[in-house]
């Protein structure tokens, strides 16, 4: 963890300024009895142009960081940089940065128009250059049709097109989003996804999106941080963070996982040979910046497994096969291990063909050293 | 036609029954309003046209004389009109006492409204309370504490005496001055609970959406908190300039009996005056001028809403 937070700062160091810069930031609210520390000690780096997403469970600090980075609030120690540029003591009406709120907060006595302008208005353009970026704001959004509504007469769908409109509007160097899309229902919230995806990409504006939705950051993003009560706890590409969890809580909280504790026997260059709890030896590749002994755990993605007819020549794992929920699209078999733990695997259905397992058989399960995941206990 | 069948089928019958219920329901409030409301109204309306009794009182006579004098008055020697200067005098004041005490209240009591209506949840009943205190004691008491601050021998004057900044006390007991700070102080609570109502509804997150899209403190003050707040605005404003004008134990007390406003002047047509029917004409104009004032700040109010900017 700590050896990861140097390696990044250093590299913000060599390159170009990143958007957003924040080092050692720690944020408490309240003292005394009620002190609640929101951001613990965070450092993070956005790069220029990037759908960057802050992700974790409700109460972990997301908006706490969002507007620590908007201005609204003043972190306790630690220091933002905008482009290379200390924030900190800015308030919000001197700092590039728009947010779109998870309410949407949109002027209620105002057109929508008369909403978008704002920010141009405030910061004194002309009316003939306000004019047409309202204009092409509309046409971004395709709300053109709406430019003379009140706001207090759309659909959630539309406020939240508004809202985008109004922070994009006088082209901030940097867009915060928090939560915008937890109000909208399933299906809009799925078109919205796509289209801000392809909003950030056509603006170029960085984007530092904010979601409680796992599957909503593997979606979208460039980059995820994983936030877990007021810490940082990785940060990588959608496929690093699926693949290669840092920390059990990050298995966890993405996708669903099978752990398997087990004891190290052997290290072979990048290859480990571990001895599950079951008694199983299996294989495993090693990630990279650790160094297992003595006891360790071992994440297994259910769709990087395979089921078979328990047969003699053993497999990675074995055990009775409890219960099998059909999903349609793949089943999903939970199989009870003998010290009684429960292992899920998953496999897509094929077309039509019959269920070939029965619950209560005995099933063995294997899978690649390549495809799990070590951690340190 | 589909209506008239209606009307006479079962459907119809039940409404008409639930409307004769409504109406059933409804008759104890409208007795006690007809009765406590346009009741005295309608006698003070009458009196008003009807002649003065020689010990107060009214004669059952018709007459106009009332409402003459409410805007002129007739020399008892040559006989010649003019108009009623004092009365207009103290019409003016009336009018100009109440509107700047409503100014004053608003400027003071919006700054105090919002102060509280940003304190933590926890706190905020604990400042409204503070606010009401002075209502638990009267209202002549008040007055008389107010006097007791800023008479020749009071509270400021010696104070100020005492620092050298003055020689001799500056005279603010009696003039129109001292009736406004009175009455500012009595009604500022009319002012703040309104205004903190409608701040405390005020969402927040719109005075941090214009601070985040480059609005100065002023211009979120005047593009954001005052337009949304403005019904609170329009209430207090209400709430504070209408007792003004019809307030007479504050202009009594601080006003001494030079200062009259026109509540005073009501108060001494029914007693020392012993003119009933100029009282009532008095009155009626208060009400008049009231009424007017309330048609203004609605007008004000459509017409800003409509085209909001
Ligand atoms: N103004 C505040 N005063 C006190 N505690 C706060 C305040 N804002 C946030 N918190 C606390 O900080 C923590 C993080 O909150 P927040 O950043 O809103 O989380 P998230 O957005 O991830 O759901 C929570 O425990 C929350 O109760
Ligand atoms: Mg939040």
């Amino acid at each position: 963890m700590a050896e990861n937070r140097g390696t990044g700062q250093e590299k913000a160091e060599h390159s170009l300024p990143a958007a957003i810069s924040a080092q050692r930031v720690t944020k408490v609210f309240g003292d005394g009895k009620n002190k609640v520390l929101a951001l613990d000690d965070v450092s993070l780096t956005i790069e220029e142009n990037e759908f960057f997403t802050l992700l974790g469970p409700s109460g972990c600090g997301k908006t706490t960081l969002l507007r620590l980075i908007a201005g609204f609030d003043q972190p306790t120690s630690g220091t933002i940089l905008l482009r290379g540029e200390e924030i900190s003591h800015l308030p919000p009406n001197q700092r590039s940065v728009n947010t779109v709120f998870q309410n949407y907060a949109l002027f209620p006595h105002m057109t929508v128009a008369k909403n978008i302008s704002f920010g141009l208005e405030m910061l004194g353009k002309k009316p003939d250059v306000i004019e047409k970026t309202v204009g092409d704001m509309l046409a971004l959004v395709k709300m053109e049709a709406l430019r003379d509504r009140r706001t207090d007469q759309l659909s959630g769908g539309q406020q939240q097109r508004v809202a985008l409109a109004r922070a994009l509007a006088p082209r901030p160097q940097v867009l915060l989003l928090d939560e915008p899309l937890s109000a909208l229902d399933y299906k809009l919230r799925k078109e919205m996804q796509i289209e801000l995806k392809q909003l950030q990409h056509d603006t170029g504006i960085t984007f530092i999106f904010v979601t409680h939705d796992q599957e909503e950051a593997l979606t979208m993003s460039d980059r995820i941080a994983v936030m877990h009560v007021g810490r940082i706890l990785q940060v990588g590409t959608p496929r690093q963070i699926y693949n290669q969890p840092s920390e059990r809580f990050v298995a966890d909280f993405i996708g669903k996982s099978n752990f398997l504790s087990a004891d190290v026997l052997a290290v072979e260059g990048r290859h480990a040979r571990l001895k599950l709890s079951s008694g199983q030896e299996v294989g495993a590749a090693i990630p990279d910046g650790m160094t297992p002994d003595g006891s360790v755990t071992v994440v297994v993605r259910p769709e990087y497994t395979q089921i078979f007819p328990k047969s003699n020549d053993a497999g990675d794992l074995q055990g009775v096969l409890e219960n099998i929920v059909y999903l349609g699209t793949d089943t999903h078999y939970h199989i009870r291990l003998p010290d009684a733990s429960i292992f899920v695997t998953r496999s897509q259905n094929q077309c039509k063909v019959t269920e070939a397992f029965r619950a209560g058989q005995s099933v063995s399960v294997v899978f690649s050293p390549d495809s799990v995941q070590l951690l340190r206990c | 036609m589909k209506n008239d069948k209606l009307a006479s089928g079962p459907v119809g019958d039940m409404q008409r029954k639930r409307t004769r219920r409504n109406w059933l329901l409804s008759a104890p409030a409208l007795v006690v309003l007809a009765a406590a409301a346009s009741g005295p109204l309608l006698i003070v309306l009458v009196y008003s046209v009807l002649s003065a009794g020689e010990y107060g009182g009214v004669v059952w006579k018709f007459s106009t004389d009332a409402w003459f004098n409410v805007v002129f008055f007739r020399d008892i020697f040559d006989g010649t009109t003019t108009l009623a200067d004092a009365h207009m005098k103290i019409l003016w004041r009336s009018v100009r006492l109440s509107f700047m005490t409503t100014l004053i209240t608003l400027t003071i009591g919006f700054p105090t409204a919002y102060v509280i209506a940003t304190r933590p949840r926890e706190t905020r009943s604990f400042w409204l309370f503070l606010i009401t205190v002075p209502f638990w004691t009267n209202l002549l008491i008040r007055t008389f504490a107010i006097l007791e601050v800023i008479r020749n021998e009071g509270l400021i004057n010696i104070g100020l005496q005492m620092l050298g900044v003055i020689d001799k006390p500056i005279q603010m007991l009696y003039t129109d001055f001292a009736i406004m700070v009175g009455m500012t102080y009595v009604y500022l609570p009319l002012m703040v609970l309104p205004l903190y109502a409608s701040m405390e509804r005020l969402d927040f997150n719109l005075v941090e959406a214009a601070y985040d899209l480059y609005a100065t403190r002023r211009k979120v003050l005047r593009r954001v908190i005052i337009p949304l707040v403005k019904p609170g605005i329009i209430a207090g404003s209400i709430l504070v300039f209408i007792p003004s004008l019809g307030a007479f134990v504050t202009p009594r007390v601080l006003g001494g009996g030079k200062k009259m406003m026109l509540g005073n002047l009501i108060e001494l047509q029914f007693g020392a005056g012993r003119n009933w029917p100029l009282g009532a004409a008095l009155s009626v104009t208060l009400l008049a001028l009231v009424m007017a004032a309330l048609l203004i700040y609605v007008r004000s109010t459509q017409s800003h809403s409509g085209s909001v900017r």
